[in-house]
């Protein structure tokens, strides 16, 4: 545990990705593979369920500190977090512990699941003793299931890659898929023999970089694919040994939740793994995200919601053929491939090849492109015709063409503490727009976007500006306009605009503009699709 | 406040009508009973000022030449119209002192910034009896508890060890009085040489004139042109980050020595590569065995977590009240934005040597 906590301050320290890499290849040099394995675990998200709620971590250290409930929130107002607060509060340790990540977790922590709130209390108690403020704050992640670090996987398979000699490619695919944290893990994820591959596993995704120049800097239109950029879940269907594997790219296996595309499988032929996208899809044309959230985190699927968001598979890649690995042939040619077999499936309502957009000049393109929101697709995708399927998110063989977004200028108005890095100061804000009747109603909220510098500009504002307190929000002098952007926009019941942005963020602070001159609610109702 | 209390806030500072002075006041008045010599505490163009004999240099170097400075030693009373003052070790930084107020039989003493653990730049902080405190509360919560002084030392040095095997330098910020030399005190001068930013190596000659033993420093800016820095440590005021001054180093690694490093969220808006926790003010167990400490019946409480600390001493039976400065009312909360500029700010003048 000391170690692992060790390795978390450094990470946690850095922004600088050679030195994370640095501190986990000296974590892992030095751990024995029972913790390396948690430690894998951990370290690229994935957590166990939430052992003891914050709730009582809060109750049980207040006590355990001799420090009553108004004195605790005091601390969690200057702290900001939970698992950081008790981990200040509770007295100095009174011995400390070297047993390993893996004792702490199998031994102590999993076990306290079908534990009693009595032993629960004890455990934690006892636990604390022996721990000084990293590794309590650590371990309190842990137990409440929202451990997070600032490396991403790619990090630790870099890092991995680097401890074993093994291609990072290979490691990032035995990361792949469900596996329990054993010691035989690890030292399967270290093996040089490759011949492993599991065959429930997908391939690791291909990702796109955002194209930020003009389309022109990517050289002759001939060389490249053109289709839309469609807004649902990435995924990848996997037909092995006749079995079918759904994954998202967020590396769950969904199976299950789409049943449509699990029955998908049995058509397909022995050893191929697709790439493509869930889309909820009805009468020949796509339905809104929101759609597909309805069906999203439901833990059964009726026959009405099936129903009323069927889901197709947008197939965009054929990555394996035959059971054999074809990610290095050039993309025009795994194209062909996946076209013939789309065909072949010939399932129209369940499978469909991912259309391309026909053009002969970038500015034919840039026109086609226009038309992205008119099939609620989010802009375009190019692909080079030549690419392989690379792991990750390389630069220079695929981007995402995103048509601009909708900005809009919209007073601030209210105002609340952020938490984390930025508990104690205001930076989560709340922006609205003028309605018919002249005055100012909710349209978005939003926190990222401004610089350290603006944040604490804005602090200081609101500070001064205060008009009333609703709970832990601040409404402020409607004195401030900022552009916003969003990516979507939508009718809502739910608001009392009457209408919801999908990912609203700060563009920048029109320090330029006096709040009279912020748009209309009208002239944001103009931006639905369809008016 | 009740009228018979030997102190009363106005709005130039802490008045004792009695004896018609004041004690660190925040606007120019005739007669200032300075408890130390932070921007905060002692103010420019006061008629007289009365400090410490440790603090005269100190003082001095922030009041200017003209400034009168009347100095006594620690312990030893004066009659200032009346009223017995005396000043007593604060053990916030050299020449820091609580002022002992008598009158008529009543005993008040005022701390000004203080803390509890001793170090090698002043004085130890020494407990003094009285009817009424007057008690600073920078950092008044009880998740605010100092590791010891040597812990964060060592660290302090591994750091630059490990700096100067990456072939970096070391770019230590911390106020200029006071944090400056304590963490100077704490160096390894084994590791590389010590390099210090004017507004520190001013104050600096001040200490040493007062016979504090610092490690040997030399002023950052008269290093010849094209100098190799890596493996050097240089300490300067934190408004020094990120300047063209800090970016003649070449590759440097930074750090900040602050209480308020103790938290996660703060430690990482202030991108320095090294958070490391250590303050002169008194942290929350200090705090409330000092109130102890004193005996008092009455304590008041002043800038930082003023309302907490009150309404713990209430629970604990105390008379305990919140005693306003003019820091008071200009925010809803007192929070780490406020101490941050009573610990970290450097100062407004002399920022390079004359």
């Amino acid at each position: 545990m000391k170690a692992f906590a060790e390795l978390y301050t450094a990470l946690d320290e850095t922004t600088k990705t050679g030195e994370k890499v640095e501190a986990l290849t000296r974590y892992f040099a030095q751990a024995r593979p029972a913790d390396a394995a948690w430690a894998v675990y951990f370290l690229i998200g994935r957590k166990p369920k939430q052992v003891v709620p914050s709730k009582k971590l809060r109750a049980w250290a207040a006590e355990a500190a001799g420090v009553p409930d108004w004195l605790f929130d005091e601390s969690y107002d200057a702290v900001g977090d939970v698992a950081e607060t008790v981990a200040l509060l509770l007295p100095t340790p009174d011995r400390s512990s070297d047993l390993p990540l893996s004792h702490w977790v199998e031994d102590r922590l999993l076990p306290l699941r079908d534990a009693d709130e009595a032993a629960q209390h004890a455990a934690m108690i006892d636990a604390w003793r022996s721990m000084d403020r990293t590794q309590r704050f650590v371990w309190n992640k842990l137990i409440s299931g929202g451990f997070r670090v600032g490396v991403s996987q790619q990090l630790v398979t870099r890092a991995l890659a680097r401890v074993s000699g093994v291609e990072a490619a290979i490691v990032a695919h035995r990361l792949m898929g469900d596996w329990e944290p054993t010691p035989a893990f690890y030292d399967r994820l270290r093996m040089t023999d490759a011949r492993d591959a599991d065959h429930s596993r997908p391939y690791p995704f291909c990702l796109a970089h955002a194209l930020e120049g003009p389309p022109e800097s990517l050289g002759a239109i001939e060389d490249w694919q053109a289709e839309w950029k469609w807004d649902g879940i990435r995924a990848q269907l996997i037909r092995r040994r006749g079995d079918t594997f759904l994954w998202t790219r967020g590396e769950e296996l969904v199976t299950d939740r789409y049943p449509e595309l699990a029955t998908l499988g049995a058509f397909l032929p022995e050893g191929t793994v697709l790439d493509g996208e869930i889309l909820p899809w009805l009468d020949g044309s796509p339905l809104p995200f929101a759609q597909l959230q309805r069906r999203i985190g439901r833990k059964t699927l009726g026959k009405t919601i099936l129903a009323e968001v069927p889901v197709v598979l947008i197939a965009y890649d054929l990555i394996e053929s035959g059971g054999k690995d074809i990610r290095a042939e050039p993309f025009e040619s795994r194209r062909s491939g996946l076209a013939r077999l789309v065909e072949s499936v010939n399932l129209p309502d369940r499978l469909i090849l991912s259309p391309t957009v026909e053009a002969t000049s970038w500015e034919g393109l840039t026109e086609a492109r226009e038309g992205s929101r008119d099939r609620q697709a989010e802009g375009l995708m190019l692909k080079r015709r030549g690419s392989p399927y690379h792991v990750g998110r390389k630069r220079g063989d695929w981007w995402k063409w995103k048509v601009n977004p909708f900005t809009v200028d919209a007073v601030l108005t209210a105002a609340q503490r952020g938490s984390g890095k930025r508990a104690s100061l205001y930076t989560d804000y709340t922006f609205s727009v003028w309605d018919d009747a002249g005055k100012l109603v909710p349209i978005a909220k939003a926190y990222s976007g401004l610089t350290d510098k603006e944040i604490a500009r804005v602090d200081a504002f609101v500070r001064r500006h205060m008009v009333e307190k609703f709970g832990p929000v601040r409404t402020v002098k409607p004195e401030l306009v900022f552009e916003l952007a969003f990516e979507g926009i939508q009718r809502s019941t739910r608001h009392k605009s009457g209408i919801a942005v999908r990912f609203p963020r700060i563009l920048r602070w029109r320090d330029d503009k006096k709040p009279e001159e912020a748009d209309t609610l009208e002239g944001i109702r103009a931006m639905l699709p369809g008016e | 406040m009740n009228a018979s209390d030997l102190l009363q806030p106005t709005e130039h500072g802490l008045y004792c009508e009695e004896g018609d002075f004041h004690v660190d006041p925040w606007r120019p008045v005739p007669r200032a009973v300075v408890t130390h010599a932070h921007a905060d505490h002692a103010c420019w163009g006061c008629g007289r000022y009365l400090t410490s004999a440790e603090g005269e240099r100190v003082l001095r170097v922030r009041m200017g030449r003209e400034a009168v400075i009347d100095a006594v030693a620690y312990g030893e009373a004066v009659d200032v119209g009346g009223v017995r003052v005396s000043l007593h070790p604060a053990g916030h930084i050299l020449g820091s002192s609580q002022v002992r107020l008598e009158h008529r039989g009543r005993v008040w003493v005022v701390s000004g910034d203080y803390k509890v653990e001793p170090d090698a730049t002043c004085s130890p902080f020494e407990p003094v009896r009285c009817h009424a405190f007057v008690t600073e509360s920078t950092f008044g919560l009880p998740i605010y508890r100092w590791p010891s002084q040597q812990a964060v030392f060592d660290e302090i040095n591994a750091w630059w060890r490990s700096n100067r095997e990456a072939g970096k330098a070391s770019l230590l910020l911390a106020y200029a009085l006071g944090k400056s030399q304590r963490l100077l005190s704490g160096l390894d001068p084994s590791i590389g040489p010590i390099y210090t930013h004017g507004a520190v190596e001013k104050l600096n000659r001040a200490y040493r004139e007062t016979g504090i033993d610092l490690p040997p420093t030399s002023y950052a800016g008269a290093a010849e042109k094209g100098k190799s820095w890596a493996g050097s440590m240089i300490v300067a005021p934190p408004s020094a980050q990120g300047t063209p001054w800090a970016r003649k180093f070449g590759p440097v690694s930074y750090a900040l020595a602050s209480g308020w490093m103790t938290i996660r969220g703060t430690r990482r808006r202030k991108a320095v590569d090294r958070g490391f926790v250590l303050s002169d003010h008194v942290d929350w167990p200090g705090l409330l065995g000092a109130i102890e400490a004193t005996g008092a019946e009455r304590v008041l409480v002043t800038h930082g977590y003023s309302a907490v600390v009150v309404k713990w001493l209430r629970e604990k039976g105390l008379d305990a009240d919140v005693i306003l400065t003019r820091y008071e009312g200009e925010r809803d909360d007192k929070g780490a934005e406020e101490g941050e500029a009573d610990e970290e700010t450097p100062p407004a003048e002399g920022e390079e040597l004359s």
